[in-house]
């Protein structure tokens, strides 16, 4: 494989305090692919996917983003290389409609005003193209949407800009079987339009049914990162809870000083 | 700020469509009633609660004691809640943000200090006092919003600590307890004279002119890209109502209100409508229509949503502070004029209770994120019709507060109720 993934980590440190969550951790991400990001609770994921959107700084290791090494130090950072999170606890401000969400922080302005219709028209234009009609008016807050609904606003959001790389942290961990179904196929559909996509997810009916690649987080150290159709469900599993899987995953040095 | 590195242009979506097709091109007044519906069921009440209770006390209060309906006390209602009103105003701003500023009161006494002695004492121009009272307000802002915003003391402490701290400064700056009295025509009249009957005619022309124009402009820019707006006849009934409630209060307002003509005539529109009128005006331009407003309701919604989105938090709780506090000195200026002097209790007692309740009874949320600026006007015209009411029927001081505070009480007690049904859905 010579092409450049999108976005390629190596060596990422991450504490808190004493406790070190992230050790020496390398994942990347390829343009139209969805790459799986699994691992059991408290494995590092979302601290991951955190440091990943610049809201963790990280102690040591490698950012490249389309082959450049590049520094995140906050979310706009991270916004400005085209990187685009859907955190697993939303970030949605309740309080607002939908549209204000969508543009939050990043306002369409005329003048020393909001520039509210054209901000319609986008957030519109871009729920279209997802092929959401599940939304009645793209005025209504946030606090009168359902659990799916406010997952796909989110998800919209993060495909209004011209986004490079969307990560999505747990996106149906909350949602019923058919609003899994619809985002997951939203999710298909953003590698398909050429986005690189980091999914995480617990489900591996969901990893296997979108995913090209699997990379398996185990007490926070990448344990392997492997092509999906190599794999089998219970290869990943194991990865996911002891680490190693045959010939794959982490050496038992690794292991035992993880443990 | 991060400015340079600000998405320059990623202006288009990322798969462009014929934009328009997939919006609704009409909405019908039955829409617009079902939605509004669905909001009060919702939990969002809005300006209902106070509308309709300054309508029952007006009409309570205007059977039992006919003078109530006078047009003498009908501007004297307007000039007594004008300075209350402003203080209320600002702290909207830091209500919406789920803090709270304990010491606008005697911050707008600070204020007023402030720009008495500098006019009596020190013989500045009018305009001079002023600016250094507006400044002293933007001083203690900063100083309140940095301690809650960089430092992280609960706003609560931080203002009580000021409340404290201000109501000393007032003493220490009038000699422990002398009465600046202030003989400056232009802020005297503030509160007292009145525009000519033409001039108010004239500003309520204005107004209408301009908020018509505002109105216009935003439904035919989305009627011709197609998005869903307000039907004209809605639109129409509103600004009906704007010309039929303002020309009858400036009618009214323009009646000869003095009781010996050949002393001396009354009438016009007091001169702190048009001055509320403005900051309403301003202030609802600037929450409703401006990204910094757009971000206060962000920041008071979810911090940490915000935080994520990229705004910068602290800012906008330093920035809120700081409106509350100028406010608050508008409040102030207003109150010496009103009273001809300023002494140690001015923006003292009550004045902060009164003002915090006029935001809350108007439907400002004290949890956060949500409330207006009308809210204060509406709240505080409440308030000032129970003060002004109870006192022609005759009611001690003590019975007015007893009574201002209960519905204080009430009005919060929605706010909390109408929260928890929106939290529970
Ligand atoms: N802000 C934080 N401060 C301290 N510890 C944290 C913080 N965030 C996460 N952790 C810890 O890091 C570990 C990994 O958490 P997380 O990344 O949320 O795991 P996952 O998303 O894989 O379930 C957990 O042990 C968690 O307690
Ligand atoms: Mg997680």
């Amino acid at each position: 494989m010579t092409r450049t993934p999108i976005l390629e980590l190596r060596g990422i440190d991450k504490s808190f305090g004493a406790v070190q969550v992230l050790h020496d951790v390398a994942l990347s991400a390829y343009a139209g692919e969805v790459t799986a990001l699994v691992g059991d609770n408290g494995a590092g994921k979302s601290t991951l996917v955190k440091c990943i959107g610049g809201i963790h700084p990280i102690d040591a290791g490698d950012y490249l983003f389309e082959g450049r090494p590049v520094q995140v130090h906050s979310p706009r950072d991270a916004a400005e290389l085209g990187v685009e999170i859907v955190y697993q606890d939303l970030a949605l401000c309740d309080n607002l409609d939908i549209v204000q969400n969508m543009f939050l922080g990043r306002e369409k302005r005329r003048g020393a005003f909001l520039d509210d219709s054209t901000m319609e028209e986008m957030a519109a234009a871009t729920l279209k193209g997802l092929s959401v009609r599940t939304v009645k008016s793209l005025r209504q807050k946030v606090s009168s949407l359902s659990g799916g609904q406010r997952q796909t606003v989110a998800i919209a959001k993060a495909v209004l800009w011209n986004s490079k790389l969307v990560i999505l942290d747990e996106p149906t961990a909350a949602l019923g079987v058919a609003q899994t179904a619809q985002v997951l196929e939203l999710v298909r559909r953003l590698a398909d339009n050429g986005l690189a996509v980091v999914l995480i997810s617990h489900n591996m009916n969901d990893v296997f049914a979108v995913s090209d690649r699997i990379a398996a987080l185990y007490l926070g150290r990448m344990a392997a990162q492997v092509t999906t159709s190599d794999v089998t469900h219970a290869q990943v599993v194991e990865l996911i809870t002891s680490g190693r899987s045959g010939d794959l995953g982490l050496t038992t040095t690794a292991n035992g000083a993880a443990a | 700020m991060n400015s340079a590195i600000a998405p320059q242009k990623p202006d288009k979506p990322n798969r462009p469509l014929a934009p328009g097709d997939g919006a609704p091109a009409g909405t019908t007044v039955r829409d617009v009633c079902r939605t509004y519906v669905e909001r009060l069921r919702g939990g969002e009440l809005g300006s209902l609660p106070a509308v309709g209770g300054l309508v029952v006390l007006c009409v309570f209060f205007a059977v039992l004691r006919p003078v109530f309906l006078s047009n003498l006390n009908f501007a004297n209602l307007l000039t007594q809640s004008a300075g209350s009103i402003a203080i209320a105003m600002g702290l909207v701003f830091v209500l919406l943000l789920g803090e709270i500023d304990l010491s606008a009161g005697y911050a707008s006494g600070v204020c007023a200090a402030v720009l008495a002695i500098l006019l009596t004492n020190h013989g500045w121009p009018w305009y001079a006092a002023t600016a250094a009272a507006m400044l002293t307000g933007a001083a203690i802002g900063l100083l309140l919003g940095t301690l809650v915003a960089k430092v992280g003391i609960p706003s609560f402490v931080v203002t009580l600590a000021a409340f404290l701290g201000f109501q000393g400064i007032v003493l220490i700056l009038l000699k422990e307890g002398t009465n600046v009295s202030i003989k400056d025509p232009t802020i005297l009249a503030i509160a007292n004279d009145n525009l000519s009957p033409v001039l108010g005619w004239a500003l309520l022309a204005v107004c209408v002119v301009a908020v018509v124009a505002l109105q216009l402009r935003r439904s035919s820019d989305r009627r011709k890209r197609g998005l869903p707006g307000i039907p004209s006849s809605v639109l129409a009934a509103r600004i009906g109502a704007i010309v039929v409630l303002g020309g009858t209060a400036v009618y009214l307002l323009n009646q000869e209100r003095s009781r010996n003509v050949l002393v001396g005539s009354l009438k016009g529109v007091p001169i702190v409508v048009p001055v509320i009128a403005a900051l309403l005006l301003l202030g609802t331009l600037t929450l409703q229509r401006t990204g910094f407003g757009l971000h206060v309701y962000a920041v008071g919604g979810s911090p940490e949503a915000a935080r994520r989105a990229g705004i910068n938090v602290a800012f906008i709780r330093i920035s809120a502070f700081v409106i509350c506090s100028c406010l608050a000195a508008v409040g102030g200026i207003i109150a010496a004029s009103r009273g001809n002097s300023v002494d140690p209790n001015t923006g003292g007692s009550n004045v902060l209770l009164l003002a915090v309740g006029s935001a809350v009874i108007g439907g400002t949320s004290l949890f956060g994120g949500r409330g207006r600026v009308v809210d204060a006007v509406l709240g505080g015209l409440v308030v000032a019709v129970i003060q002004n009411g109870m006192g022609l029927m005759g009611y001690s001081s003590g019975v007015k507060y007893a009574v201002t505070g209960s519905v204080l009480l009430v009005a919060a007690g929605v706010d909390a109720l109408s929260r928890r049904r929106s939290v529970q859905r």
